[in-house]
């Protein structure tokens, strides 16, 4: 079969859709697409909860508003706090990871390192009893659980540094080496052999006006200073420098490895912190489910707010919002706990993929180019009588298809270059 | 006798993880960290007991063969689903890659768990169904009373999907994809298309893992609580198996062997407490950490995860 039998197709094969980059979208048209994705996602939840548990939308509208704000003074003032209390805890995971992400390194450990944070902090008040008096017993209760946080992020992270190890992979790993540690401690704390510790005695940190103020306040702080490093400090820039082009940094004098290492040190250290703070400001206790996935949601709160602290505290409240709203409706309704995993999935899901409509132009063939699809069958006619004989049969259509492609994302004459060359790389 | 028994059970817990890995790394192999493979086991199992549900209600009026067939059809259907959506954002949308499968992983468990939740207050029937995954020539004295019909099928999938992956040209095109996605599209070979089928074929796999947890190793109600942390090992084993679904069959075995061995040990006359039970579980995942640093430190080509892994393709980036 010749290279060059041509055979004439009436029928344009441009394909119907061809993306674009987008350059620099502004900011109140991006918020725009984002806002609509979150309002569409709600509204197709509604529908899906009218489906499946027969709420009508004015009913889930007002279920969602009861779950966070409460029906009368009395209930408002113990959700509110629990919804404030709830995103503070997210919110601070997701700061802890976000100098590694910045820094394009993967960590997706923080599950694990929070849970040892806690873990250590619990160990801490378990082992000392009544030796040391309130304030030395805090601080070593955040010593360790700062340390054993630093710990668990740095061994990947050396790993990382030297010998270039897949860090998504290992801080995975360590998440559930923290688990079976923790179950380990907790059979062995427990000579029952319940397993469960129960609230510890001493260790809980003061309340000042409400229990849950001082741990909203700290998380606040963190978020202050966080941005301030991130955005306006050396350390900061360099990590945005690495997470950019590793390469780059090198050129530039950027000892990527030290950097690597520094930034996990401080991501495992604000992970112990936030253990720290869950033990002693809420929990008093540990269990295998302290953290309860909230870890891996951290991850994504972290990257639907583009890394920036301030955004992640409007991220890590919407969030806390949907979950808490659907679990009241799981609860008025009936339909077990997962219910809110799927509205926030959901959720999700529409604002992982409205992210395309920001990076991306999407335009849609309106007139069929006469010029190209020549072209095009010459590169049909080739590929046919390269793969013919050797392939399989999913093959050949496989190789039609991709050529076809080329053709819409280039100019014509330039597609008669691409055919030249996938002529002779056959 | 014991031994014997623990070795059965070891590779019959095992093929969870088979089934799992080599779907992963079906997927890996086109470039995808698809780190929704836990919630797609979840889902899948979800779909194939819901059928199993309804078809053993009344005392299985249907044919077992048929019972079977229906299960896994709907399994690998809930799989492929899955896998079609993480497609699309993933592949189509370029989502961020970590970030699509955790949010798969967290709708996956809550949309299984949400399916499980309506199945228990029908009433739970497919726990009935474990003996349809069994031979039927095989007695309750046989060794095969530990491992059915699809320990064999998840045997004979590994070895062929690691002859395709590596002896056929749609394996060499797949690797191409996952190498580098841009000397594919210049050769010729049409990468979404790819990443499309692999993913999809690979979910699919994975789903078959989570039916044969809960069904056929656990046969319980509450099986399906623990599938999650089953999907976490599949990925696992796919770094342990150095992305080749033939070292799965040996890795997963010994993935088995790790996992029930703190239960087994008492038995075996060594005195063991919880505790101790409980840090042995930890042993899968701390040897998927030491061949991690290990493959990494020998630093051989062959032993490493597909260069563009995590990378979302894009033609006109350069």
């Amino acid at each position: 079969m010749s290279s060059y039998n041509v055979i004439k197709h009436e029928v344009s094969k441009e394909p119907l859709i061809h993306i674009t980059k987008n350059s620099a979208m502004p900011f109140w048209k991006s918020f725009l697409i984002r806002a609509a994705a979150v309002a569409i996602a709600f509204l197709l939840c509604s529908i899906l909860s009218y489906l499946m548990i027969g709420a009508n939308p004015l009913e889930f509208l007002k279920t969602f508003w009861d779950g966070n704000f409460g029906i009368n003074a009395a209930a408002s003032k113990i959700v509110i706090w629990k919804l404030a209390k709830d995103t503070a805890v997210l919110l601070c995971i997701a700061l802890a990871i976000t100098p590694a992400f910045r820094m394009k390194f993967w960590n997706i450990g923080a599950e694990g390192q929070v849970l040892i944070g806690a873990l250590a902090a619990v160990a801490v008040v378990y082992y000392s009893g009544d030796k040391f008096p309130d304030w030395l017993l805090f601080l070593f209760m955040l010593l360790a659980a700062v340390a054993a946080g630093i710990v668990w992020a740095v061994i990947p992270a050396i790993f990382k540094a030297i010998w270039n190890s897949n860090e998504t992979l290992f801080t995975l790993m360590m998440n559930y080496a923290a688990t079976y540690f923790v179950a380990f401690c907790l059979v062995k704390w427990t000579p029952d052999g319940s397993s469960t510790l129960g609230e510890l005695k001493r260790g809980h940190l003061p309340s000042i006006g409400h229990p849950y103020l001082l741990l909203i306040l700290t998380v606040l702080l963190i978020t202050g200073l966080l941005f301030v490093y991130l955005y306006y400090s050396k350390q900061g820039y360099e990590i945005s420098v690495v997470g950019e082009s590793q390469r780059t940094a090198k050129y530039i004098g950027i000892n990527v490895k030290k950097v690597i290492i520094r930034t996990m040190t401080l991501s495992g250290a604000l992970c112990g912190l936030t253990g720290f703070m869950i033990v002693a400001a809420l929990d008093h206790s540990v269990t295998t489910t302290t953290v309860g996935g909230r870890g891996f949601t951290a991850i994504i709160v972290s990257w639907m707010a583009k890394f920036n602290p301030l955004v992640m505290i409007g991220v890590a409240f919407l969030i806390v919002f949907l979950n808490q709203g659907a679990n009241r409706l799981a609860t008025n309704f009936r339909v077990g706990k997962a219910f809110p995993d799927l509205v926030v999935g959901v959720i999700i899901f529409f604002v992982i993929g409205c992210e395309f409509f920001i990076r991306y132009k999407v335009h849609i063939r309106r007139k069929a180019p006469a010029a190209a699809s020549v072209s095009g069958n010459v590169a049909e006619g080739i590929s046919e009588s390269g793969e013919g004989s050797g392939g399989g049969g999913g093959d050949g259509s496989g190789v039609v298809e991709a050529s076809g492609e080329a053709r819409s994302d280039e100019a014509v004459n330039e597609t008669v270059n691409d055919t030249e060359k996938e002529g002779n790389a056959k | 006798m014991i031994v014997f028994e623990f070795l059965l059970n070891a590779l019959a817990i095992g093929i969870t993880f088979l089934y799992g890995s080599m779907g992963e790394t079906i997927t890996e192999k086109a470039g995808h960290l698809n780190l929704g493979i836990p919630g797609i086991m979840s889902v899948g199992s979800a779909c194939g007991c819901a059928v199993l549900n309804v078809l053993c209600r009344d005392g299985c009026p249907v044919h077992p063969v048929l019972i079977v067939i229906l299960a896994l059809l709907a399994t690998l259907a809930g799989g492929a689903l899955m896998g079609l959506l993480y497609s699309f954002l993933a592949v189509s949308l370029r989502s961020n890659q970590n970030v699509t499968g955790l949010a798969m992983t967290i709708f996956g468990v809550g949309l299984a768990k949400f399916i499980f939740a309506k199945l228990e207050v029908d009433g739970v029937f497919y726990t009935r169904s474990t003996k349809y995954f069994r031979f039927p020539f095989a007695n309750t004295t046989s060794s095969l009373q530990y491992i059915g019909i699809l320990v064999f099928l998840g045997i004979a999938l590994a070895i062929v999907s690691s002859v395709v992956l590596s002896r056929t040209r749609v394996g060499l095109h797949l690797r191409a994809v996952g190498e580098s996605p841009a000397t594919a599209d210049a050769a010729g070979i049409n990468v979404t298309k790819y990443k499309y089928i692999a993913t999809i074929i690979g979910s699919a796999i994975a789903a078959l893992g989570g039916l044969f947890y809960i069904v056929d190793f656990q046969g319980s109600q509450e099986a399906y609580l623990t599938v999650e942390a089953m999907g976490w090992l599949s990925v696992a084993l796919v770094i342990f198996s150095t992305w080749r679904p033939y070292v799965s069959i040996f890795g997963s075995f010994v993935f088995g062997v790790l996992y029930i061995l703190g239960s087994y040990l008492p038995s075996f006359g060594l005195k063991v407490d919880m505790a101790t039970s409980n840090l042995i579980k930890t042993l899968p995942y701390v040897v998927t950490i030491i061949v991690l640093i290990i493959t990494s430190i020998r630093n051989r080509p062959e032993n490493q995860p597909p260069a563009s892994l995590g990378v979302s393709y894009f033609r006109e980036d350069r």
